[in-house]
């Protein structure tokens, strides 16, 4: 009843191509922004927001690229943690080459580093598909991973093969990497980092590259009779993607942890932010943040449910239950929605617009 | 129609018909052992609905995939408005206009009929990633542009009420127009129709026959067609192919091949005495 669009006329095709076309989509994303904007930040503890909501924020960004790549255009990738390396890593050494590189500078050009390598290794996609791709892009992963691991100049000599983040002003004093941030800052600046790209990547899908994309996943040889170049669009999922995941490889390294060695970018992360995006729902920007939310989410509540239960003193079996529940949690979503939470929410709002008549 | 006011529209008919746009010249193609094609010349005129039929097999869509570059023909040539050409590529295809639907629907599935036909306008645009990724100036002024170019033609086959479904979800005939609509949404010189009709009931037939007939009367549209009902290829086409196992069989108006014994003993069928 609260939920339709009923009364809402559009008198022009530029009102009716906008990012939210329903008033009641725009007025839930204004308030979602508040609260991440405004509210969270005033009322957060430190604890919840470096622990909590700014790996929360980061993968949400990571798993937005992989889902442009895999979820958009359609190539399967494993690619993702040594693309966070490879942007963390550039992000460095381009701070500890450059002091008096802007800190968004520096970020930005660990991007497109990040997306030269990805294009690089999405070179194969033209000539292999699915399954075969991704084992392909496993050499991106493991190839990046061993590079930044042996060759000593990428972490400038450091003996423990531990890179730590330079303090950055994004202007003044306000330092928003390094010791001397305060977790507030740094969780501002990764939001607005965040949904500055989750605003460009809503607009790049729904627009010519994006159509392009996904004309190439869904059908690629009537995209081809389109004049649709296969090539030229996969390299350009795998340059945005890699942007996307090299970025938050730098919020990773710079905001999150401080220091960082390549191991913490290993196969792990990638198959987690897959999981994320299957679990969020392909081709969907918010299932992107949905799927990480639940993924980082998850394990914390269950921890703390199993420990409300009294079962603080078995912390072993506390941490295995957490495990066992967590995949059949998953299997469970999966089953019930193969689509993800971003379709569950879909079909909740088709409800909603009927609800409390459904006739 | 009275005999003055056929005699008249025949005469239009004529006068729409122009030189040579397509032609192609003693094509062979094979796949390993399988000779699909071989010495297959015809041409197509600039404005006419050119039909070609023949059995399972014939090497029709072949054809059509020779001709917007989908298979490399091992031997001929293409002659494209008057230039030789060796192999025609599905990029030079598409840039020079040349549209096509496939036989069994090759839409994009996941993407709603309003973007399924966007992508038919997307050699026009011209933004780059970064417009389109802040959609502002030219990435915006495109978009808005193409979609009142796509709205007419969404207008003109009937299908507003299906703008935001998912294609995937359509029933079969009416992807079969959304699929005409972006190839129509690619202003194409040269329209090339793979079994339009196939699988449609008598009133789906007769939506489509009126759809092809208003695209090649109104915006002087090239149409070549593949299709078996003999009704429907009879009434529409000015000029017919006949393939039978790769080889050219006949070639002409659509009564001269009616009656070419022929075509009436490898296709049409004799009727028994």
């Amino acid at each position: 009843m609260i939920y339709r669009e009923t009364g809402q006329f559009k008198t022009s095709y530029g009102a009716d191509q906008a990012i939210f076309p329903i008033a009641q989509d725009r007025i839930g994303m204004l308030i979602i922004m508040a609260l991440a904007f405004v509210a969270i930040p005033l009322t957060a503890s430190d604890y919840w927001l470096t622990t909590i909501l700014l790996p929360l924020v980061i993968y949400g960004l990571a798993a937005l690229g992989l889902n442009i790549l895999t979820g958009y255009a359609g190539q399967l990738s494993l690619g993702t943690g040594g693309f966070m390396a490879c942007g963390a890593f550039a992000a460095y050494k381009l701070s500890t080459a450059f002091p008096e590189l802007h800190v968004l500078v520096v970020f930005a050009l660990s991007g497109l580093i990040t997306a030269a390598v990805g294009m690089l290794f999405g070179l194969p996609s033209l000539r292999i598909k699915g399954f075969y791709l991704a084992v392909a892009t496993l050499a991106a992963q493991f190839f990046l991973l061993w590079l930044f691991n042996k060759v000593p100049w990428f972490t400038n000599y450091s003996a423990s093969g531990v890179i730590s983040a330079p303090p950055l002003a994004i202007w003044g004093e306000t330092y928003v990497t390094g010791f001397e941030a305060t977790p507030r800052a740094k969780y501002l600046f990764a939001l607005s980092i965040v949904t500055v790209m989750a605003l460009a990547a809503k607009n790049m899908t729904r627009l010519k590259i994006g159509r392009a994309w996904r004309a190439i996943r869904d059908m690629d040889i009537a995209a081809e009779i389109m004049g649709i170049r296969p090539l030229a669009t996969k390299l350009s999922a795998f340059a945005v993607s890699s942007f996307y995941c090299g970025v938050a490889g730098a919020l990773w390294a710079f905001a999150y942890t401080g220091a960082v060695e390549a191991l913490a970018f290993d196969i792990n992360v990638s198959f987690r932010i897959l999981f994320m995006i299957i679990i969020g729902g392909l081709g969907s920007i918010l299932g992107s943040f949905l799927g990480a939310a639940f993924i980082v989410l998850l394990p914390i509540f269950l921890n703390n449910a199993l420990l409300a239960m009294g079962m603080a003193e078995a912390v072993a079996l506390a941490s295995h239950l957490e495990f066992m529940i967590m995949g059949a949690l998953i299997i469970f979503f999966l089953i019930v929605e193969p689509h993800g939470l971003a379709r569950l929410w879909q079909i909740g709002k088709e409800k909603l617009r009927k609800w409390p008549f459904p006739y | 129609m009275s005999g003055v006011q056929q005699r008249e529209s025949a005469v239009q008919r004529k006068r729409q018909i122009g030189e040579v746009l397509l032609a192609v010249e003693n094509i062979g193609l094979r796949f390993g052992g399988v000779q699909a094609l071989s010495g297959v010349s015809f041409d197509i005129r600039e404005g006419e609905i050119r039909a070609i039929i023949g059995p399972n097999g014939a090497g029709k869509s072949s054809m059509l995939n020779v001709i917007n570059g989908f298979y490399q023909p091992q031997e001929g040539v293409i002659v494209w408005r008057g230039q030789r050409l060796r192999r025609m590529r599905p990029h030079f295809a598409a840039r020079s206009g040349i549209a096509r639907t496939f036989q069994n629907i090759a839409l994009f599935k996941g993407m709603s009929t309003l973007d399924n036909i966007m992508t038919g306008r997307m050699l026009k645009m011209r933004a780059t990633m970064l417009e389109q990724a802040i959609y502002w100036g030219r990435a915006r002024r495109e978009e808005l542009e193409h979609r009142a170019f796509v709205e007419r033609i969404i207008d003109f086959l009937e299908i507003q009420h299906i703008r935001n479904v998912p294609v995937g979800r359509l029933p079969y005939g009416l992807q079969k127009r959304v699929e005409l609509a972006r190839a129509l949404a690619m202003q194409p010189t040269l329209l090339l129709l793979d079994e339009p009709m196939a699988g449609m009931n008598l009133e789906e037939k007769e939506d489509m026959c009126r759809y092809i007939l208003d695209v090649n009367e109104e915006f002087g549209t090239t149409v070549a067609l593949i299709e078996h009902d003999m009704g429907v290829v009879m009434d529409i086409s000015d000029r017919v192919v006949v393939l039978d196992y790769g080889r050219l069989l006949a070639d002409g108006p659509p009564e001269a091949v009616r009656r070419d014994p022929e075509v009436i003993k490898a296709y049409l069928g004799v009727p028994h005495e």
